[in-house]
């Protein structure tokens, strides 16, 4: 580390004892990386062994049972350990003071608690492999969920009770740095576009949070004590289960991905060397987005039996989410329209992350359109279209802010080759695994089954085929990024002409971030 | 006597007093979305079963609910007392005021305690154990879920308050407070009266509601 800044927050205190008890934003932040690339591994050899299952009809190596349970855990470590937690706590973590020209986040403790909320919650959900394992999907719907026999549901239920308190303490942090430590004259209409995209994500983990986490703690106490409130037998409704769950549920896919679009703000304009185009525009549509996306929730439930009624209602609302989601796509397109672009790494990806949102964006009108969700409920359609969004979308947008922010996260510059072909596999790869998949859903292929009929045989196996393409493409991003810690070369602090805050400190940064007090005076993207 | 150093990320003392102050305010809102859901559920079933829940209530007390609407009333006055006096430099009456809180706290356990082995007593058990033989609903045991549930949850919350204000009467008593400095105790204070108001629901609901 002989040529990095001589101090900063990697070397200022050593030894793994000063990492678990660190309150620096930085260090947490690097802390929750390493544990979500862990929890995304296990979380991909899971999906391996399914698409390996899935890869010809019959029964190949996995009964149906030992499938359903390995269904629900992929779903679940995903969703809960990987997705949600993702860019917020990662790339926020770590981003969040030093745009906004703060030392610190407001609660550094309760920063540091979030995560241990997190690994406790995984712990907890893990100890259930070691019972029987779930097999309730990671929805875990009443009445199945009751009544299953695998008890191992309890833990994993409880699990992601804890792992939503983690979240909630996230975003009560975040809501409340980004009020009260903004740098002097930076109004909120001068935050860079990541910022709004963590505040609006912050609302929904604030209120939304808290729903799911009741209604999980009411499925256990269903369990153990069989109140009765999601279970027909004894006078409950099980659809309520639904409409708590999908009222958090919905609202969590915009978490998961409003972040994700303020990554891509950032990198468009870095690397178009233009200011975005629109910043009002995108600002609005990051709040509208994650306030509309609270209305929409019985799109999930168009069969269920809700009222005719409330499906339409749902329908117009959910197409309704569109709007902003197109208003932030076309600006992005007009700040790329004759800048002077730059293909690196985490452009690329920002690209790859229009392609694939754009199209799930769009099959999400299809679900949304009653008549064809009668076709498409629960088919791979439905699948193909939520990994569009959350796969292309929200892990494509990561990877853009990895490499975006890594010569400032660790000092040091990726390998610009490997990077891209990085780039190359996950892109293709997801594509080849995703895009059979909406055919196979149009098809009439249902979603969590262990086998099919022999007509959808070829698309499975070019689907399987994709899935090993894009997991090789994920070794080449972390070894990647890896590599550039251990020994890349000296990045310097401001690699790519970045304007916002971040970048006029060292990097890595010191453990207080800045060494002067910041102030601003003009838009976080004007260019001189 | 310790004056309380701002943490280093603040500009000073107010600051960090409006900072922490909106941080626990964030977390209230959470707790009144986490309650908001069983609420929710309560309405929900109380329209599709109003016999149910009416004759669930005729197996509550309301004297003892009232009783304990009234405890806890005292118990938020006496809270605010507190830091009215955390604000005037007065530590020895912060701590007394702080002190009754916590006796009408566990007056309010107590009484609970009463009512729950009451029904107990009867076979009124949540779920799957409610043995109570002589109902008229068949399902009554649904309104004894909710019962138990709301004010098993409440009353968690309160023991978790209790936790939290031993804590600041144990600080107040060494003299950690003054009028600069006495963020926790307003934040335990504000967290109290929002459990509080949470019963002010509740008793109606639960007792009167028939
Ligand atoms: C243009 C925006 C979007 C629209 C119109 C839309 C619409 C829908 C609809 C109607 C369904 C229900 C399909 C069914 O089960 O029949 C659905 C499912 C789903 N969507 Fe979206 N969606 C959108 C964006 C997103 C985003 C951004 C994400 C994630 C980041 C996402 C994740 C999901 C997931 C996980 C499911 C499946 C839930 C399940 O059944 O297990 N969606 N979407
Ligand atoms: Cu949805």
């Amino acid at each position: 580390m002989s040529n990095l800044t001589d101090k900063n927050y990697l070397n200022c205190e050593k030894g793994l004892w000063s990492w678990l008890t660190t309150l620096d934003h930085k260090r947490i932040g690097v802390m929750y990386l390493i544990s979500i690339v862990i929890f995304a591994t296990l979380g991909a050899v899971f999906s391996l062994l399914l698409r390996y299952e899935l890869f010809s009809a019959g029964k190949d190596f996995l009964t149906a049972l030992q499938y359903n349970k390995v269904m629900t855990y992929h779903g679940a470590i995903m969703t809960f350990m990987v997705l949600v937690p993702g860019i917020p706590a990662v790339l926020g973590n770590i981003l969040l003071p030093l745009q906004i020209g703060a030392k610190d986040v407001a609660f550094p403790r309760l920063n540091l608690l979030s995560w241990y909320c997190l690994m406790a919650g995984a712990l907890i959900a893990m100890i259930s492999l070691f019972t029987t394992g779930v097999d309730t999907g990671w929805t875990f719907y009443a009445p199945y969920s009751i009544g299953s026999a695998q008890s191992g549901t309890v833990f994993v239920v409880l699990g992601a009770f804890v792992m939503g308190l983690a979240s909630i303490l996230t975003g009560l942090n975040f809501i409340a740095t980004i009020h009260q430590l903004r740098a002097k004259g930076m109004t909120f209409m001068k935050m860079p576009l990541f910022v709004w995209g963590l505040y609006a994500t912050s609302i929904i983990q604030i209120v939304a949070t808290p729903v799911v986490g009741i209604t999980l703690l009411l499925l256990v106490a269903e369990r153990l004590l069989g109140v009765g409130i999601f279970d027909p037998k004894l006078g409950g409704d099980p659809i309520l289960f639904q409409h708590f769950f999908w009222f958090y549920s919905h609202p969590v896919v915009y978490l998961m991905v409003l972040p994700g679009m303020g990554v891509i703000s950032e990198v468009v304009s870095t690397f178009s060397k233009k200011v975005i185009f629109g910043y009002k525009a995108i600002v609005y549509a990051s709040v509208a987005i994650a306030g509309v996306g609270f209305l929409v929730w019985g799109h999930h439930m168009f069969v269920s039996g809700q009222s005719d009624w409330a499906g339409v209602l749902f329908s117009f609302i959910t197409m309704f989410v569109g709007i902003p989601t197109a208003v932030k796509i076309f600006n992005w397109m007009t700040t790329l329209y004759k800048g002077s672009i730059e293909f690196r790494t985490p452009l690329l990806f920002a690209l790859g992350f229009l392609f694939v949102f754009a199209i799930g964006g769009l099959t999400g009108l299809f679900l949304a359109t009653l008549s064809t969700d009668m076709h498409f409920h629960d088919t791979y359609f439905v699948v193909s279209h939520f990994h569009y969004t959350m796969v292309g979308g929200a892990v494509m947008a990561t990877f853009a802010g990895l490499f975006y922010w890594w010569p400032k996260i660790c000092g040091r510059m990726y390998h610009e080759l490997s990077g891209q072909i990085g780039f190359a596999f996950v892109f293709i790869g997801f594509n080849v695994t995703f895009f059979p998949q909406f055919i196979l859903g149009a098809m009439g292929m249902p979603r969590r089954y262990f086998d099919y009929l022999p007509e959808f045989e070829h698309l499975h196996a070019v689907s399987t085929v994709g899935s090993t393409i894009v997991n090789i493409g994920m070794v080449i991003v972390f070894v990647t990024l890896y590599r550039a810690w251990k020994n890349g070369e000296v990045a310097g602090d401001n690699p790519w002409g970045g304007t916002t805050l971040e970048w006029q400190t060292t990097s890595p940064p010191p453990h207080e971030n800045f060494t002067k007090e910041m102030e601003v005076s003009g838009g976080p993207y004007d260019r001189p | 006597m310790t004056a309380h150093k701002h943490a280093h990320h603040f500009k000073d003392a107010d600051h960090e007093f409006s900072a922490s102050k909106m941080g626990v305010w964030l977390f209230l809102c959470t707790e009144i979305v986490m309650f908001g859901v069983l609420f929710v559920a309560y309405f929900l079933y109380h329209h599709q079963y109003p016999a149910t829940f009416a004759e669930g209530a005729t197996f509550l007390d309301w004297r003892m609910g009232a009783l304990n609407t009234v405890v806890l009333l005292l118990s938020s006055f006496t809270m605010a007392i507190s830091i009215h006096f955390c604000q005037k430099n007065d530590s020895k009456k912060a701590v007394l005021n702080l002190a009754l809180t916590l006796v009408l706290a566990a007056v309010f356990m107590v009484v609970k305690y009463l009512e729950y082995s009451h029904k107990f007593h009867l076979g009124l058990y949540p779920g799957q154990f409610f043995s109570y033989q002589g109902a008229e609903s068949a399902n009554l045991a649904l309104y004894f879920s909710f019962y138990f549930l709301m004010t098993g949850l409440h009353g968690l919350h309160i023991l978790i308050g209790m936790g939290v204000i031993t804590w600041v009467l144990i600080r107040a008593r060494r003299g950690d407070f003054n009028s600069k400095y006495y963020t926790p105790v307003e934040g335990v204070g504000l967290f109290w009266h929002v459990i509080d108001l949470i019963w002010i629901f509740l008793f109606p609901l639960l007792y009167l509601v028939g």
